[in-house]
């Protein structure tokens, strides 16, 4: 297939998965609410970032290690849309023309990096933040690059990653925000010829995250796996938007979203999108959201959207559940003795413990589950 | 010494025709050191009459009790009974995805004892109880059930039979789908947890098969929901020669 066939094809799409994206702020109205991409979000408390509000913060940032990759920063004007990016709503256009300058982690050419990188962005104040940053993986190269946010913030931001031919890439981002912190993120993902893109999605903290994580291909043979966790708790609303458009044959992608929601007002929202192009033939894609509710007065909601232009396909699949805790695994566990709460915590410990079991990075995994443990013991202690 | 009474026990369930009569009045009384068989057709009550003792949230107890050394298990929670000393083996055991059976057995060791294992021998005794049914030390990192083959899942519950040593233990038709080598094991194991001091068993089956390897002092043939004939091992010969037929009322 050239490239000028597979353009041809790419026009012809009129999936509403695929709207007109553009840089201009001016090109995307204010959201009222009611639109089909916003119709879950609190718009009132996104503090303006949906708006016209003036970004005159900062995060700090603090690099925990130094494996060999380079970091630096770069006119956004040379950078930004450099994984096919292009806003598509209101807040990545205004967070991108906001800023003059970009963060670039280079992961080099062939770099076989052992030792993940780990940025850890800490906010001091509600002023709003833009921010923009691209992440390169050199041709068949290998690295994990972990983004952790924490304290507070007001933050619109936008995280390009190019995934070069025959590369791996982890990419693990940890929203552990103070509660009082509201972000509006996206993330691009770019899949060059047979590479591996793997993003680690967690989130823990703040009074709002919506984070909006879209996948594309750039040639045939790319895979790309997301997992995410969270834990919503009272009055927190979660939102991750995915979307992964398969815009290149014989490409896989695997979605796995977990998550638990406790106390009054825990809200989270999961909207899994997936198109299968028409020259994606040869594609495998499976997706899937499941949700814990672990007390009264919580909202999960779970859309799940695939859209095949082609039959031609080795798989597609999706699942979407949400519900409270299983009779029958708590009169199991009981049945042994242990107590209705301790059945309750291993249940969900187990829960979130088979995705972290999937991480596939040992440093990582054991944090993860002493958070998990650590959420546990500050919910569900006080509640059930 | 202890002693398992069940009394004029009745049971319903829910159903989308309102409640149906499941038990309706069963008796008996197992001391340690017995084995007593529950045989009968398929929907006589016989696992109603395992779950409703253990506690399951599905069952009604509408009549009679159930008492275990004189305290009422009815009025205890599925776990207090447990701790009382109740066991269940359950025909379908349930998948707890996430859960090691390692991290499991050990919450509920220490749930039953009001501490926890000592450490030193605690890994033996757990792997000892899986090298006893044939499965791998391993097996204590998978997660409970999941993924185990049905015969796995049998031989699992009977090693925390072994391993949680309750006073009673009720197999629900613990040798449904298994093999005549998973068979053996399974039956080997039962039979050791009953040689110890002051057991009693509640040996729940369809089949007369296990009988040859666990041998029960009393047999009882469940029919609609009653015993309709309790005997000692040659009732169980009986019903392997001519079946259930001569219990069933014939229909009118």
């Amino acid at each position: 297939m050239t490239a000028e066939v597979v353009e041809q094809a790419l026009e012809k799409v009129e999936s509403h998965l695929h709207p007109e994206g553009s840089f201009d702020v001016d090109a995307h109205e204010v959201p009222t609410g009611r639109e089909e991409i916003w119709r879950f979000t609190p718009l009132k408390r996104l503090r303006g970032l949906h708006q016209d509000v003036e970004f005159t913060g900062a995060l700090k940032a603090t690099r925990q290690t130094e494996p060999g990759l380079t970091v630096e920063t770069v006119p956004t004007a040379d950078v930004r849309g450099v994984s096919g990016f292009v806003p598509t709503d209101r807040i990545a256009a205004r967070a991108l023309s906001a800023v003059a300058e970009s963060t670039l982690v280079t992961v080099p050419v062939e770099a076989d990096l052992a030792e993940p990188f780990i940025v850890t962005l800490t906010g001091t104040s509600a002023d709003p933040v833009a921010e923009h940053v691209v992440i390169r993986a050199g041709r068949h190269s290998r690295a994990t690059v972990v983004l952790r946010y924490e304290g507070t913030a007001t933050l619109a931001d936008n995280v390009e990653i190019v995934v070069e031919d025959g590369a791996q890439l982890t990419v693990v981002s940890v929203d552990d925000w103070a509660d009082d912190a509201v972000r509006a993120g996206h993330r691009h993902i770019n899949v060059g010829r047979d590479a591996q893109f793997k993003h680690v999605d967690i989130t823990f903290g703040g009074d709002v995250v919506r984070n909006d994580t879209t996948a594309e291909y750039a040639g045939p043979g790319g895979s790309v796996e997301m997992l995410g966790l969270y834990f919503a708790d009272e009055g927190q609303h979660i939102e991750h938007r995915l979307f992964v458009d398969h815009t290149a044959p014989k490409t896989k992608s695997h979605v796995v979203y977990k998550g638990a929601l406790q106390g009054q007002g825990a809200h989270t929202v999961w909207i899994g999108n997936v198109l299968i192009r028409k020259e994606a033939e040869g594609i495998e894609t499976y997706e899937e959201n499941r949700n814990l509710v672990l007390s009264d007065g919580c909202q999960a909601d779970s859309v799940p959207n695939l859209e095949i232009e082609t039959g031609e396909i080795e798989g597609a699949g999706h699942a979407s559940a949400t519900a409270r805790f299983d009779d029958e695994q708590l009169f199991y566990l009981r049945s042994r003795g242990i107590s209705e709460k301790e059945a309750q915590r291993l249940v969900v410990h187990g829960f979130f413990n088979d995705l972290i079991r999937q991480v596939g990075v040992p440093e990582l995994e054991e944090s993860l589950a002493a958070t998990v443990e650590a959420e546990l013991a500050k919910n569900v202690a006080g509640v059930l | 010494m202890s002693t398992l009474e069940i009394k004029d026990l009745q049971v319903s369930v829910d159903t989308e025709d309102g409640a149906k009569e499941i038990l309706k009045g069963v008796t008996l009384t197992i001391k340690s050191g017995e084995t007593h068989a529950i045989m009968g057709p398929n929907g006589s009550g016989k696992s109603t009459t395992a779950y409703s003792i253990a506690g399951h949230p599905k069952y009604d107890i509408t009549g009679g009790e159930v008492l275990l050394d004189g305290e009422n298990v009815l009025e205890m929670s599925v776990d207090e009974r447990a701790r009382a000393g109740l066991f269940l083996a359950m025909q379908y055991p349930v998948e707890v995805p996430g859960v090691s059976m390692a991290n499991f057995l050990r919450t509920a060791k220490t749930a039953l004892d009001g501490e926890a294992p000592k450490l030193r021998t605690w890994v033996k005794d757990v792997n000892g109880a899986l090298d006893r049914m044939n499965l791998d030390p391993a097996f204590s990192q998978r997660s409970v059930n999941e993924g185990f083959s049905g015969g796995e899942k049998k031989r699992a519950e009977i090693a925390q039979l072994d391993v949680l040593d309750p006073k009673f233990a009720i197999l629900d038709e613990i040798d449904s789908g298994l093999d005549i080598d998973a068979l053996k094991v399974v039956s080997d194991g039962i039979n050791d947890y009953v040689a110890r001091e002051a057991k009693g068993l509640l040996l729940i089956t369809h089949y007369t098969r296990i009988l040859r390897y666990v041998k029960p002092d009393v047999v009882h043939v469940f029919v609609d929901g009653r015993i309709a004939e309790s005997g000692g091992p040659e009732l169980a010969e009986e019903l392997e020669a001519t079946g259930y037929e001569r219990f069933i009322p014939a229909k009118a």
